[in-house]
Parts: structure tokens; C-alpha cells; sequence
């Protein structure tokens, strides 16, 4: 080959990779800007009147009343695996008086948070994304702007309230059938004293470990509506293309995926700033 | 070009939306490639052209639901680009859409459907929000199905009830994107007599873009054909079928003329 072909080719391939190395910013820069924005529009209209409760209070019941279920039953069963692990491994310290501390801690600052925003993701936030997504997909979105109704106060901010005031009420009740699942076992299978299960748990269990988690479920909250509703609403400019029941379920798996590593990304970076 | 079409569209009345070298490009593709159209007050203004051309994009504009890449899009005399989101609001709210697939809202109930739009942009008490969507339902004749949902309404009734909800503030103009979609004629047929007695009742503007040729003619003020991004004509329908500008001439030809070219075509065909 001639060396003015080679270096033609040489040339061609660079700007190919410099061309999509400047896409992929532009488009990083622009999801990421939209997103950015989209929660704004949806803070500020929670201040735009008129301000009505009913859509906040019918959200509370579909992220949060419709998840209890769920909630009580892998809290029950985390909190048990918890005993159940926990005495094994505090055994070899002869330290299983502590089972109550351990279970109790495990839960408030980390698993009950964390567990709960993945369930109520895997629950609440994808029916939220497919929703929001299917509105999209059939101009009832653009039929909302035409009626000059704001569709992040009409549609997004309930839920985004919804979500930030549920979450820590789950993550209370996962928490506390967690300690109780972890007691059941403790005291059952293992014949640990019901009243050191508590006693341990009371004296180590402070303030600051519940701020922590309350912290958590809040941004967990805000995190699982803001991500899943904000792919749903611009699901039309989705890269891969977002229309038809296809677009809608491959936006939805996204949605969660991200809510999802959004939570354990968040869940490190809060515990290392508050420990 | 475009001002001596439009000084045969009845100068006399008001400019209520004008689009001017509107061009619209989406990634690569170029929609609109200059758009000059006008909508005058009180007329009834079909969009034609072949699908895909852009037409329902052309309404997209004049909504302000899409930005154009060049050109200017004014609504009552005002520039939509340069307007803040309340202005932009208060526009809306002289408009009704009644869309392709009409975009009920799948949750709600065809009474809260139609009350929705009174809910949110007026401060009426619900005894007034039920006259008024009763009022619109029943001019429907669909006075009877308050308590169902979208999912349980034939297309027909889906069509009717979104445009209950499109007139229900009174607008000055309607925007129909292709109304007649999925429709067979008997339905079709009865939406323009619906459209055509409630703008003789409550005299808005109208915006359709429809394929329904020629049937749609004779709903029609003035007729704009979208063709290779640009409108080709806008004028009354009898001019339009006589015009000699090649592109609404092979179009008359393709929509209204013979399905073959010839009778030797069409035994062909059948053998």
C-alpha cells in the first residue's frame, strides 16, 4: 500500500474514533443535563398551585400500602437469615449475646434502607416507568402540554412526594419485622435470652445509626421516582429507540437497572460521609 | 409565491397562526425544508400529503410541543420561541387537539376524562365542571358513558369523546391529526358531521390533517398540500383540484383519480 493510502486510512480511523468519542459526550452530557432538569421542573412545581393533596395521597398508596406486603416478607426473612448467620459467625467469639446488636444495626443503617428501595424499585418504580412510558408513547403527555397542564406537577410531583415520604416509612416497618424475624430465630433456634436479644440491642443502637438510615431511605425515595418516571417521560428519546411495547419494556429494565445501581452507588457513598 | 396564495384565501379575515421558513431536522433527516403557511380565523384549514411527509409534524409546531431548527412559528402574532412557559401556557389554552388515537388518559373516566381540562385551567366548582362536560358529552351523544373507561370505548367513541375534551374550553382553534384514523366510513362519516355541527355552533378555527381525500374537501376553507418538506399550495378546495403546480396535480391524480391507469392495467391485475 502507498504510504499517502496509509496514512488516509490512519486519518479516516482517528476521526471515526475522535467522532464517537464527541457523540458519546454529547449525549452523556445531554441524558445527564435532561435528568438534571427534569427534577428541577418537578421540585419547583411542588410549590406551583393549586396544591391538592388526593393525587400525593393515591401515589402514598401505590408505592407505599400496595408494597407492605412485600416489605413484610423479605424483612422477615432478611432479618431471620440475619439471626441465623449472625449467631453462627458471633458463636465463633462467643459473642451470640450480641445477636439483638448485630441484627438490629445490620437493618437500621444499611440492609433495611437498601432492601427496601430495591424492592419497591422491582415493584413501584417500574409500573412507574412502563406508566409514564405507555402515556408517552400514546400522546397523552403532549395532550396534557396542548391542555396547558404542567404534566410534571400534574403527573411526575405526586409521585416524586409519594416516593420521598413512603420510603422511610417502609424501610421503619421492614426494620422492624427485620429485628423481630432475627429474635425468632435467636430465641427460638438458638435459645438465646429474649430479654439480652433486646437489652444488647437497646444499649448499641443510637440516634445517629436511625439519622443514617432516615438519610438513606429519603435519597433512596427521591432516587427510585426521579430515575424510573424520568426515563418513562422521555422514552421517545431514548438512544435505542423507546417506542412501541418494546421500547417500553427495554426503557422499564433500564429503568430499574439503573434505580437500581443508583441505590448501592448512593448507599456507599452516604455511609462513607456520615460514618 | 405563498403571498399571492394566501390573497386568495380571504385576506379579510385575522392571521391566527403563521408559519414562516420553518425547517425541522431530526438527527439526520430533514423534515421540513421551509414551511410558509397560514391559518386564518374561523376557516377550516386540511393539511394533505403523502405519510410521512411531515404533517403531523407541521402541527407539532403550531402547538408548541416541537421547536422548529430554523424559522419562526407565530400564534396569535406571537413568536412561540420567544415566549416563557406561562405565556406559552396561556396560548394553549385557547387550543383543543383531538389526536390520532385521541390520548385519553387510560385511568381516568371518560366524565373525569373530559373534566380534566376544567379542573385544571379554571377555578369552576364541580357543579359547573359537570355542566359543562355533561353539555359537551351529550352534544357527543355520549351523555351515556360517563362511567367508562377508554379501554371499554370503541375507536368511534374514543374519537368522540376526545373531542368532548378538546372543545370542552370553548378554544379558538381545533387541531385535528388525522381523525378519521382507524375509522370505517360510517364513523368517519359521522365524526365530520360532528365536527362540522359544532364549529357551525361554536365557530372555532380548525387545523386537520387528514389523508380522508376527497371526502375531507368538503369540509375545507383552504387546502395545503406538505410535499418534499415544503408546502406546495395552500387554496380553496375547487383550486385545488384544478391547479396545475405539478406536485398537487399528481397528487389529485393519485388520490382521486382511477385505481388503474388503464382498463388493460386493471384486467391484468385481476387475471
Amino acid at each position: 500500500m502507498l504510504p499517502g493510502a496509509i496514512i488516509r486510512v490512519f486519518f479516516n480511523v482517528m476521526r471515526t474514533f475522535f467522532e464517537k468519542i464527541g457523540y458519546e459526550t454529547l449525549w452523556f452530557l445531554e441524558s445527564y443535563g435532561r435528568m438534571g432538569l427534569f427534577l428541577t421542573r418537578t421540585v419547583v412545581s411542588i410549590f406551583k398551585p393549586p396544591f391538592k393533596l388526593r393525587p400525593v395521597v393515591r401515589q402514598m398508596h401505590f408505592i407505599g400500602a400496595c408494597s407492605v406486603f412485600v416489605i413484610l416478607f423479605t424483612g422477615l426473612f432478611t432479618g431471620m437469615v440475619l439471626g441465623l448467620q449472625g449467631y453462627y459467625s458471633l458463636r465463633k467469639f462467643g459473642s451470640e449475646g450480641f445477636l439483638g446488636s448485630a441484627v438490629a444495626l445490620s437493618l437500621i443503617r444499611e440492609l433495611g434502607p437498601v432492601l427496601t428501595a430495591l424492592m419497591v424499585i422491582g415493584r413501584a418504580g417500574s409500573a412507574i416507568c412502563a406508566e409514564v412510558g405507555i402515556m408517552r408513547n400514546s400522546e397523552q403527555i403532549d395532550a396534557l402540554e396542548c391542555m396547558a397542564v404542567d404534566p410534571f406537577r400534574y403527573l411526575i410531583m405526586p409521585k416524586l412526594l409519594a416516593g420521598i415520604l413512603v420510603l422511610p416509612l417502609l424501610t421503619a416497618i421492614f426494620d422492624v419485622i427485620g429485628i423481630f424475624g432475627g429474635y425468632l430465630v435467636g430465641t427460638g433456634l438458638f435459645g438465646i435470652n429474649p430479654g439480652v436479644y433486646f437489652q444488647r440491642m437497646y444499649t448499641s443502637v443510637v440516634w445517629a445509626d436511625i439519622e443514617m438510615g432516615l438519610v438513606k431511605s429519603l435519597l433512596f425515595g427521591l432516587l427510585l421516582v426521579w430515575i424510573t418516571a424520568c426515563k418513562g417521560f422521555y422514552l421517545h428519546l431514548e438512544r435505542s429507540g423507546g417506542f412501541g411495547a418494546e421500547g417500553v419494556s427495554r426503557t422499564t429494565t433500564d429503568a430499574v437497572v439503573m434505580s437500581s445501581v443508583s441505590v448501592l452507588v448512593w448507599d456507599y457513598l452516604i455511609s462513607a460521609l456520615l460514618l | 409565491m405563498m403571498e399571492s396564495m394566501n390573497s386568495q384565501l380571504g385576506d379579510h379575515a385575522s392571521v391566527v397562526i403563521e408559519l414562516i421558513g420553518v425547517k425541522k431536522r431530526f438527527g439526520r433527516q430533514m423534515v421540513l425544508r421551509g414551511v410558509d403557511l397560514v391559518v386564518r380565523e374561523g376557516r377550516t384549514l386540511v393539511i394533505v400529503g403523502a405519510s410521512g411527509q411531515g404533517k403531523s409534524v407541521i402541527v407539532k409546531h403550531m402547538l408548541g410541543l416541537v421547536s422548529p431548527t430554523r424559522g419562526t412559528v407565530k400564534v396569535f402574532g406571537h413568536d412561540l420561541q420567544r415566549l416563557k412557559r406561562r405565556e406559552l401556557d396561556e396560548i394553549r389554552s385557547n387550543f383543543g387537539v383531538l389526536f390520532q388515537n385521541a390520548a385519553l388518559f387510560d385511568s381516568l373516566s371518560v366524565y373525569d376524562n373530559v373534566a380534566l381540562p376544567l379542573r385544571e385551567r379554571t377555578r369552576l366548582n364541580e357543579e359547573l365542571i359537570r355542566d359543562k362536560v355533561m353539555q359537551k358529552l351529550t352534544l357527543m351523544d355520549m351523555e351515556k358513558a360517563v362511567a367508562k373507561f377508554p379501554a371499554q370505548l370503541s375507536g368511534g367513541m374514543r374519537k368522540r369523546v376526545g373531542l368532548a375534551r378538546a372543545l370542552v374550553l370553548d378554544p379558538k382553534v381545533v387541531f385535528f391529526d388525522e381523525p378519521t384514523t382507524g375509522l370505517d366510513v360510517h364513523k368517519s362519516n359521522e365524526l365530520y358531521r360532528l365536527f362540522y355541527r359544532t364549529q357551525q355552533q361554536l365557530g372555532y378555527t380548525a387545523v386537520i390533517v387528514s389523508h380522508d381525500v376527497p371526502k375531507i374537501f368538503k369540509l375545507a376553507d383552504d387546502v395545503a398540500l406538505l410535499a418534499d418538506g415544503q408546502i406546495q399550495g395552500c387554496m380553496s378546495p375547487e383550486a385545488f383540484q384544478m391547479s396545475d403546480q405539478p406536485h398537487i396535480k399528481a397528487f389529485v391524480e393519485e388520490t382521486m383519480g382511477h385505481l388503474y391507469s388503464s382498463d388493460e392495467e386493471e384486467d391484468n391485475f385481476y387475471a
